[in-house]
């Protein structure tokens, strides 16, 4: 049964912080999370994260980009009414290509950005009327959050919260 | 810790200096020496068992007049009169003569270049007061002591063009200018003293700037304050000043103004990216065989990191210029701009092309990846690669102006990239080993120790 417990630890030093979780990770306890009013520079090392994936899916969605433009432009340009406008040679797509460019780059560029902005909000679960979940209001302004999950060790885990200098520890019961 | 020239590779840059010498001389020997002797090299050549190549010259020739409908006047139209065909002998010769000059020219401008464009890479470090790269200014420092030799030899090749040695700049012929409304029109800026003036004012003005820098640089190392460092950070922005002045004039004197008729306004620039891009993948490959031989142990990993990714911004810098120009001259196709292209599309297809492929395809697709940007041997691949699509593309800026359809990648082009690449390595490793190759005194010097990305 897993218990629903988990065990808070306020800090108010980004360097304690990340000591305090080199300490933890060391005891082997799994950190749940982490709340921190910035980016702490090395806390996603520390915590052993993985990295992350997002440069490679905006590169996959700059390529559907630069698709788009080619296969709309070609279609557009060349296949349905390949008229002649002010001489441009629209016989295939590679003799008008360089007109094309401009269009090809900045599509490009939206794909990668817009998707992937939306696979960051998507991934990080966020949007628009969402409810908040900073368990404690101080880890927006300067205070650093540690939540570990509890597994009847609740002495001993507190013990080593305080030791790493946590200036407040708590157990709270999460409901979801 | 002081660097020691390695005995194999200065064996090396001798050996190819002396090949290249030779290559050099053997371009030099097969250039024709009088018109009958370019027809006989143009007849042999076309009978060479191709079949239709009557029908190809034929092309050839009317293709050639309306490219170079500058040179000689129009009398494309009149067929082939006896006047033009003596007049197309002529035109061949100079080309045929001009080949192993551009080559020399090609290759002592490109390793000059890349000891101008590291030159201005430091000037902005310094000026920037960047906190990365203090650790390379000596390995910067090293490269640039080549301006001083390079900058000579360009000089001296350009001053033989001004006493009439080769045929590389039309507009310096009295005879064409007499002939020719245009450049009548443009004696003001293009007449030879005045271009040689310009030249000895560009060239001595970089070497002072590189020698005052240096100076203070070594002297900052045994200082008890910064006041050299202070001293250099203002040199190098007054530098900066004048080098973006400078070089653009010059890519006007020394590249431009080999098609005479011609203008662009990005063209400064354009070269600019060329040698600023070349410059730092230089840096790239020195740091990382200086590394290899254990003789930076204080660069790490995210110096070259940050190299690479200078490298790979600055490609695409060089392709988002080299592309203004061509889109920009081939949407409003006006005649008298495009021929500059048209002649490159004709005649150096592959080069033209291929130079693209080199200088943006393959770093964008290779240099994109940031765990590949700290993998050494990644780096050197990419960036002889890059080292080599500049040289393409100075090519492509010097030979259609030069040599025309005449173009070969032979004896005179390998030679003069053996023999300046043996010169650039000579001059630069034997800099290299002058001083220690970290400084020791320098404001930024702990935090690019530290320097982590």
């Amino acid at each position: 049964m897993a218990s629903n417990k988990v065990i808070q630890a306020l800090y108010n030093d980004d360097d304690i912080l990340m000591k305090a979780v080199k300490e933890v990770r060391a005891a082997h306890h799994h950190i749940e999370e982490v709340y921190t009013p910035f980016p702490v520079h090395g806390l996603d090392k520390a915590m052993g994260l993985a990295d992350t994936r997002i440069a490679i899916t905006a590169f996959m969605y700059g390529c559907v980009g630069l698709t788009v433009a080619i296969l709309m432009m070609n279609y557009i340009m060349i296949e349905d009414w390949p008229q002649d406008i002010g001489g441009k040679p629209s016989f295939s797509y590679m003799q008008n290509l360089p007109a094309f460019v401009p269009i090809m780059f900045e599509l490009t560029v939206f794909f990668a950005a817009h998707l992937m902005v939306i696979t960051f909000y998507l991934r990080s679960r966020m949007w628009p009327f969402k409810n908040a979940e900073n368990p404690d209001k101080r880890t927006t302004d300067d205070h650093f959050l540690m939540e570990i999950g509890l597994h009847d060790n609740e002495d001993e885990l507190k013990q080593l919260l305080l030791d790493t200098g946590a200036v407040e520890v708590t157990i709270t019961e999460k409901e979801d | 810790m002081k660097y020691t020239f390695s005995n194999r590779l200065k064996i090396g840059s001798f050996i190819a200096m002396g090949v290249g010498l030779l290559f050099l001389a053997i371009g030099f020997l097969s250039a024709p020496s009088s018109v009958e002797e370019a027809k006989e090299m143009v007849a042999t050549a076309h009978s060479d068992g191709h079949g239709g190549h009557g029908e190809a010259h034929s092309t050839e020739n009317t293709h050639h007049v309306t490219a170079e409908n500058g040179h000689d006047e129009p009398h494309a139209t009149e067929a082939h009169g006896e006047s033009h065909d003596a007049a197309h002998d002529k035109h061949v010769y100079d080309q045929l003569k001009n080949r192993p000059w551009s080559a020399l020219y090609v290759a002592a401008f490109f390793f000059f270049m890349i000891s101008l464009g590291v030159l201005a890479f430091y000037a902005i470090n310094r000026a920037a007061q960047a906190g990365w790269s203090p650790l390379l200014f000596r390995v910067m420092e090293g490269i640039t002591a080549y301006i001083v030799p390079g900058g000579i030899i360009v000089f001296l090749i350009l001053l033989l063009s001004v006493l009439h040695m080769n045929h590389l700049f039309v507009w310096m012929d009295a005879d064409v200018v007499e002939h020719d409304y245009l450049l009548q029109g443009k004696k003001g800026y293009l007449n030879p003293w005045f271009f040689i003036a310009r030249a000895a004012i560009f060239i001595g003005g970089w070497i002072a700037y590189r020698q005052i820098s240096r100076k203070l640089s070594l002297a900052q190392d045994n200082a008890s304050d910064d006041s050299n460092f202070k001293k250099n950070f203002k040199w190098s922005a007054a530098f900066l000043v004048f080098y973006l002045i400078s070089e653009s004039m010059m890519s006007w004197d020394w590249i431009m103004s080999l098609d005479p008729h011609w203008f662009s306004t990005l063209f400064g620039w354009y070269v600019f990216a060329s040698m600023f891009v070349s410059g730092i993948t230089t840096i790239a490959i020195i740091t990382i065989y200086l590394k290899s031989k254990g003789y930076l142990p204080e660069v790490n990993d995210s110096h070259l990191h940050d190299l690479a990714k200078f490298m790979f911004g600055i490609s695409i810098f060089w392709t988002y210029l080299w592309f203004s120009q061509f889109m920009l001259i081939w949407y409003a196709n006006i005649p008298e701009e495009v021929t500059y292209f048209v002649t490159r599309l004709e005649d150096y297809k592959l080069p033209f092309l291929g130079m693209l492929v080199l200088n943006f395809i393959f770093p964008l697709l290779v240099l994109m990846n940031s765990d590949y940007k700290r993998i050494n041997w990644f780096v050197i691949m990419t960036g002889i690669i890059i080292l080599f699509g500049h040289y393409l593309d100075v090519y492509n800026m010097v030979m259609p102006a030069t040599v025309g359809d005449k173009w070969g990648f032979g004896f005179p082009e390998i030679g003069g990239i053996l023999f300046f690449g043996g010169l650039f390595i000579y001059v630069v490793f034997t800099t290299l080993t002058k001083e220690e190759l970290t400084p020791k005194r320098n404001p930024f010097l702990e935090e690019s120790r530290q320097f982590h990305y």
